[in-house]
């Protein structure tokens, strides 16, 4: 049968499995919208914000291990897409975005609403496409969801003029290969690397696994704790890596970095080995790189081989699918117990708590995510945008499954909390999903709790409320002479009253024995809700190593009364 | 930082004829801060597919990056990083100089002595191209240069390896070419520390 290039791409999207777009039309895009309305097997949830698309199409993919797919107008339309393909980009997370062009005949005239999005997206996609010819729009999606999924996962745009989209109609046809000679995700890890990665975790008397994102996106989480099991290696998670081992298994040795816990940063120092799987040795886990795990061999895993050496020298790089090599080196390593150094972690575990929460008169944030722990059995996804509240959400939730925190890590984006939770949402139905946002980045996305509303999205959402940037504000105080210049919004709104403009369940706790109550009315409410928790305002994250500095110059908490978290 | 151990280095790579794959290099290059000394763009033996020889200066750790991220490209087939080899290397330059009739027969000459050629005549210039390595481009350019130098053009260097087999995609092109998507060829990961810098 004949098709326009906009119905090609929803026949395409079916072909590659897609069940729902987050989007917003316009002038440039409506063709495809015409064609998407007769294609009911594709869901589209309707935004207010470009942003919130492809923010969302991040949460549900990091949600559901799927591409997540966003659609766009032209120029403005696609231009509010960048910051949510920038995060996807950097936390290589699978997304394929469409995008509408002016027809060709007006590209390169300032036509209305005409952006060069594919100049602007370049540096914050994996790859990208301008489709010129109606014949190229089946394989353009074909290779886009083969580029966004494989390897190191990205974001991926199409970008498609409108008289491409509506314009000449061609027999579809559905690619049945790929040719991208340019192309070659790397597969399984050379067994030498394998070998030689065994060997030193034999020999090792100190190791530690760094696990990162990579063990969630390679679904390599029961090969991760049949490895640490067998050699008896403690598991530290990157922000991105938590939950590839539950944080209640005895071998969990928490978050390293700026505002980990300060026993896994000083097992990191003490360790004389350390397996980075998946992960990329971010500023914000290894401090200043000269003292970063000064006594330790480097085994670094990795699908990208431009990772290695990157920050970090590695004695052994293992190329490849991580699952693969997981499984390879579960077989070679020999089963050890390191019972002196798990003494040692044991320690520093007890002369460290860094979880630890102090009594106090207000309430404390700290207490808020502990209680949330606890109400929801740490089986909730946690959607999180930057800040003060990321920090405690990871520190002080008790994740118990793969891919339940999910948050803007290397981009850090503020607002991210409230579209990727509604993403989170629509892709795992069956899961309850808690949004934690600051006051601050809940005011950047706010907007779609319509989106929430008018769709019934499920999603729980949890403003940490210090009316402040408190991340920013913290470094004021600690680094700017206090001088808390443009962190205080003195005339916050009343988010009660903004949810029930909304239409949906407001409630304000204020007190530290209202907060399980709370936390539990929200979840008997069907459909989303949102808890204004007001926090003590002039609360800090720590441990803190500040920027550039090594663990040696760790902040930890000031000594007080209080429980242990 | 990586100020110690400059040098250049001469990086081959076979790309896709795609619009805008000379963007997705120039834009790589800038926004991982390489610098590129000179840039050459051609076709191929092979329909569909350009090579483009780069001259990057930086130490080791800065070219391994290059390459390595230049391979990421999707565009980007092939990437070789030919400087330890035995190669030909060849530039081509146009030099506009100013010539009176009476200085004329001397620039004459020395072009000859460099086999370069005139190849354009005028009432108060002379054209002349030149083909070879870089110092030899520099030398005749100084020679040139009392007489009055009006325009100078030059295509940056173009590199083989000498004697090896074509140049197909399935070729190794020079000892240490970055296959490492396909093989997993552990030698080739070893590398040199990265530079240190201040907190962000």
């Amino acid at each position: 049968m004949e098709m326009t290039g906009a119905e090609i791409i929803c026949e395409s999207l079916l072909r590659e499995g897609v069940d729902t777009i987050f989007g917003l039309p316009g002038g440039a895009v409506l063709p495809f919208y015409g064609a998407l309305s007769g294609y009911p097997a594709l869901r589209h949830i309707l935004v207010r914000h470009e942003q919130a698309a492809a923010m969302a199409a991040d949460g549900y993919a990091r949600a559901t291990g799927k591409v997540g797919v966003c659609s766009a107008t032209s120029g403005p339309g696609a231009t509010n897409l960048v910051t949510g393909l920038a995060s996807a980009q950097m936390d290589s997370v699978p997304i394929v975005c469409i995008t509408g062009q002016v027809p060709r005949p007006a590209i390169g005239r300032d036509a209305f609403q005409e952006t060069d999005i594919t100049g602007i997206t370049l540096p914050v996609t994996k790859h990208n496409y301008l489709v010129m010819d109606v014949r190229d729009v089946a394989p353009a999606i074909k290779e886009a969801f083969y580029i966004a999924r494989t390897g190191r996962p990205g974001p991926v745009l199409i970008d498609v003029p409108k008289d491409i989209l509506a314009g000449e109609k061609i027999e579809f046809e559905w690619p049945e290969t790929i040719d991208l000679p340019g192309y070659n995700p790397p597969g399984e890890p050379d067994p030498q690397q394998i070998a030689a990665a065994a060997q030193l975790i034999d020999q090792s008397e100190r190791p530690v696994i760094l696990a990162g994102h990579g063990v969630l996106i390679s679904r390599a989480w029961d090969e991760l704790r049949q490895l640490a099991e067998k050699a008896q290696i403690p598991v530290i998670t990157t922000l991105l890596g938590i939950g590839s081992l539950p944080t209640d298994h005895v071998l969990h040795m928490g978050m390293p970095g700026m505002h980990g816990m300060a026993y896994a940063s000083l097992a990191i120092d003490r360790s004389d080995l350390v397996i980075a799987l998946g992960a990329r040795f971010d500023d914000r886990v290894t401090g200043r790189l000269s003292d970063f795990a000064p006594h330790a061999k480097i085994i670094h895993f990795d699908v990208d081989p431009s990772e290695f050496n990157k920050n970090v020298v590695a004695d052994v790089p293992v190329l490849g699918d991580l699952k693969a090599g997981l499984r390879a080196l579960v077989n070679r390593v020999n089963s050890n117990v390191h019972l002196d150094w798990i003494k040692e972690t044991d320690n520093l575990r007890a002369e460290h708590p860094s979880l630890f929460i102090r009594k106090s008169d207000v309430l404390l944030p700290q207490q808020v995510l502990k209680e949330l722990s606890d109400e929801t059995n740490g089986e909730s996804i946690i959607v999180t945008g930057v800040g003060q509240h990321q920090m405690w959400a990871a520190q002080h939730y008790g994740y118990k499954e793969p891919n339940s925190l999910i948050t803007s890590g290397g981009s850090g984006a503020m607002g991210f909390e409230v579209p990727a939770a509604l993403g989170a949402k629509v892709g795992r139905p069956d899961k309850t999903v808690w949004s934690i946002a600051g006051d601050g980045g809940f005011q950047m996305t706010l907007c779609d709790l319509a989106t929430a509303v008018e769709n019934n999205i499920d999603v729980k959402y949890a403003i940490l409320n210090n009316g402040s940037l408190g991340m920013v504000r913290q470094w004021q105080d600690f680094f700017y002479d206090k001088d808390f210049f443009s962190t205080i919004y003195s005339k916050n709104p009343d988010f009660v009253k903004l949810a029930e403009a909304y239409g949906i369940r407001g409630i304000r706790v204020t007190k530290q024995e209202e907060v399980a109550g709370a936390i539990q009315e929200a979840m008997e409410t069907p459909g989303p809700v949102v808890v204004d928790f007001v926090v003590k305002e002039d609360e800090f994250v720590y441990p803190m190593i500040p920027a550039g500095e090594s663990v040696h110059e760790m902040l930890e908490e000031p000594e007080a009364e209080g429980v242990v978290g | 930082m990586n100020d110690h151990n400059e040098q250049q280095h001469t990086i081959i790579a076979l790309v896709q004829d795609r619009p805008g794959v000379l963007t997705r290099v120039a834009s790589l290059f800038r926004r991982r801060g390489f610098n590129i000394a000179s840039l050459a763009v051609g076709a191929s033996e092979q329909p569909g597919l350009s090579r483009l020889t780069f001259v990057v200066t930086g130490d080791q750790y800065t070219v391994e990056q290059a390459t390595r991220h230049l391979d990421k490209l999707v565009d980007v087939v092939k990437v070789s990083n030919i400087s330890g080899e035995d190669v030909v290397a060849r530039e081509l330059a146009l030099i506009k100089v100013r010539a009176t009739p009476s200085s004329r027969s001397e620039i004459l000459e020395m072009a000859n002595l460099f086999r370069a050629k005139v190849v354009d005549v005028g009432a108060r210039s002379l054209v002349v191209e030149i083909t070879g390595e870089e110092d030899k481009i520099d030398a005749l350019y100084h020679l040139l240069r009392p007489f009055g130098i009006l325009e100078l053009m030059r295509t940056g260097r173009v590199a083989m390896v000498r004697g090896k087999a074509g140049g197909r995609i399935s070729d190794d092109v020079g000892a240490d070419s970055i296959t490492i998507g396909r093989n997993g060829v552990a030698a080739q990961l070893a590398g040199s520390a990265p530079g240190h810098y201040e907190g962000v």
